[in-house]
């Protein structure tokens, strides 16, 4: 599919992105159930509206069908799926066997992540794996790409007198710019740089100031010349859940300026959207990014009009 | 030394329904240290059960060590008496007993919790997870396998947040951090700039059931 075109994946991510395209990807999250109308409903809205749409992997450790096969759905329903891989639950060996899967089904970007902690979800007292950690993922999907071979060493191939056929994946990988310690973030994604990320979709951001810092030390080091970073966005929808993004998930600061505003706005919904489209205007703007992630949660309708009004459409075809 | 907890009391009478008599059975080593299985808290948990359970009879005793054979046979005459032993050493002490003891029903008082120190009087902190690997020279003397919730080797997780894990922000630090720190005052940073390989974990339980032999130490 991608052998000759000069594309590592061939994935249309993979090209927007080469084209230098302002990139938009989304969210979907597969259901909890076997009950997949909500992927039909959750897909017509983002069809044709951004490049490619992340399925999570059983995202804060909440059961749900697997993003491998909520991607093939996705796929079906004429998206481009990036689909999430944690090494929370499964070894280096389910992994590996997965990656196979995914591409012989037709998936070719693949987010690589540490995952949430089961502590946080639906099973609580389930036994974690992490028997690799992102940077050893995103490695392995590399050289299972571009070596050829499994994290063992192995070639990828059939039989001795068979051709290595590997799978050709787009990689990326997540960073969050406002964890600590603040110092080492960026040596961090220099790591999954070296590695062979080849983007990276970041934490949603609120605080403007802190990531522009996080972006001129990535400049600084010319890493967005290595790696794609698309900036993460994550529309308000109230001034409730603003304070919950501040209070109660780690990793993520809501300056007071942004819950104020919510605040005060007769119309919380416009407000949301407003802000979100401000801070699509001001990323734009910053150099070295490449793209948002747009995590509209519970939100997937907004969508269309997010990316309409922030002038994001139409998409770009490309070949 | 190994860290360990007492069973609920509800729980240990539960496990010691059916028997008549019980030796309730100390272990000298770790578990006094943490205060869980020593002489003091065997005597503690008998007199608690003798009033628990006044149609059973309770024996006391501790054994320097319950995972060495010598000194499990110390504990063999007061066992011949009872028709159970409370063991109140970690895992490997219960299990070690009801081997050299055969022929008695041992049963566990205590839950064994990792391997550990003393962080201040009264906490008992885990500190290693017996890997079969160390790798503490990479990482200033700090273990990254049992210091950080997702045994993570490359950095943190983006869960860090002022020097906090996101498993509980309030009583387990970052483990990530903490070895920036240490290896920032050591002047080592460099050491975090290399991308470390996936772990061998067939040195761990990984690779089944662990055995150390040294021949010259061997009869």
């Amino acid at each position: 599919m991608s052998e000759g075109n000069g594309y590592k994946s061939g994935s249309r991510l993979e090209k927007v992105l080469a084209e230098g395209h302002f990139a938009i990807t989304a969210e979907l999250g597969p259901p909890k159930s076997v009950d997949v109308a909500v992927i039909d409903r959750k897909a017509g809205f983002l069809q044709g509206k951004v490049d490619a749409v992340n399925i999570t992997d059983n995202q804060t450790a909440v059961v749900r069908i697997s993003s491998i096969a909520a991607g093939v759905l996705a796929l079906q329903r004429g998206l481009e799926p990036v689909i999430q891989m944690t090494c929370r639950d499964r070894n280096r060996i389910a992994m590996q066997s997965d990656i196979l899967g995914a591409y012989v089904l037709g998936c070719r970007n693949l987010l690589c992540l540490s995952g949430d902690h089961p502590s946080f979800g639906n099973h609580p007292s389930a036994r974690s794996v992490f028997d690799l950690d992102s940077i050893q993922l995103v490695d392995m999907v590399r050289a299972m790409r571009d070596e050829g071979k499994f994290q063992c060493g192995e070639e990828i191939r059939n039989g001795k007198k068979d051709p290595v056929v590997p799978p050709r994946m787009f990689i990326g990988a997540a960073e969050n710019p406002f964890s600590d310690p603040i110092e080492y973030r960026v040596v961090r994604l220099d790591k999954k740089a070296k590695a062979g990320a080849d983007f990276i979709q970041t934490q949603c951001i609120y605080d403007m100031p802190r990531f522009k810092q996080w972006m001129a030390q990535v400049v600084d080091r010319g890493l967005h010349e290595k790696v794609k970073i698309l900036a993460g966005i994550t529309p308000l929808k109230s001034a409730r859940m603003a304070m919950y993004m501040r209070d109660a998930v780690a990793g993520v600061t809501v300056p007071d300026e942004l819950i104020t505003r919510m605040e005060k706005a007769e119309d919380p919904t416009e407000e949301g959207i407003r802000i979100c489209l401000d801070q699509i205007e001001e990323l734009k703007q910053v150099p070295g990014v490449a793209g948002i992630h747009l995590m509209a949660i519970e939100w997937e309708h907004k969508v269309p009009e997010i990316a309409e009004r922030a002038g994001l459409l139409p998409r770009p075809s490309v070949e | 030394m190994v860290i360990a907890e007492r069973k609920p009391i509800a729980e240990i009478r539960e496990m010691l329904e059916g028997y008549r008599k019980v030796l309730v059975l100390g272990c000298g080593t770790c578990v006094t240290v943490c205060m869980a299985g020593g002489e003091k808290e065997a005597a503690i948990l008998a007199s608690a059960l003798r009033m628990a359970e006044p149609g059973k009879e309770f024996v006391e005793a501790t054994v320097e060590r319950q995972c060495d054979r010598e000194y499990i046979d110390g504990a063999r005459a007061d066992a011949q008496e009872c028709d159970a032993i409370l063991s109140m050493a970690c895992g490997a002490g219960v299990g070690f007993t009801a081997e050299v003891l055969e022929g008695v029903r041992v049963l566990p008082g205590l839950n064994t919790k990792s391997i550990g120190v003393t962080e201040q009087p009264g906490v008992w902190v885990e500190r290693c997870l017996a890997c079969g690997d160390c790798l503490l020279s990479l990482t200033g003397g700090i273990c990254p396998i049992a210091r950080c919730s997702k045994s993570l080797l490359n950095g943190p997780c983006g869960g860090s947040q002022n020097g906090m894990c996101e498993v509980d922000q309030k009583n387990i630090q970052c483990g990530w951090q903490l070895i920036y720190d240490r290896l920032k005052a050591l002047g080592r940073l460099d050491l975090l700039e290399e991308i470390r390989p996936p772990k061998n974990w067939s040195a761990a339980h990984d690779g089944g059931p662990r055995r150390v032999v040294r021949e010259d130490a061997v009869l």
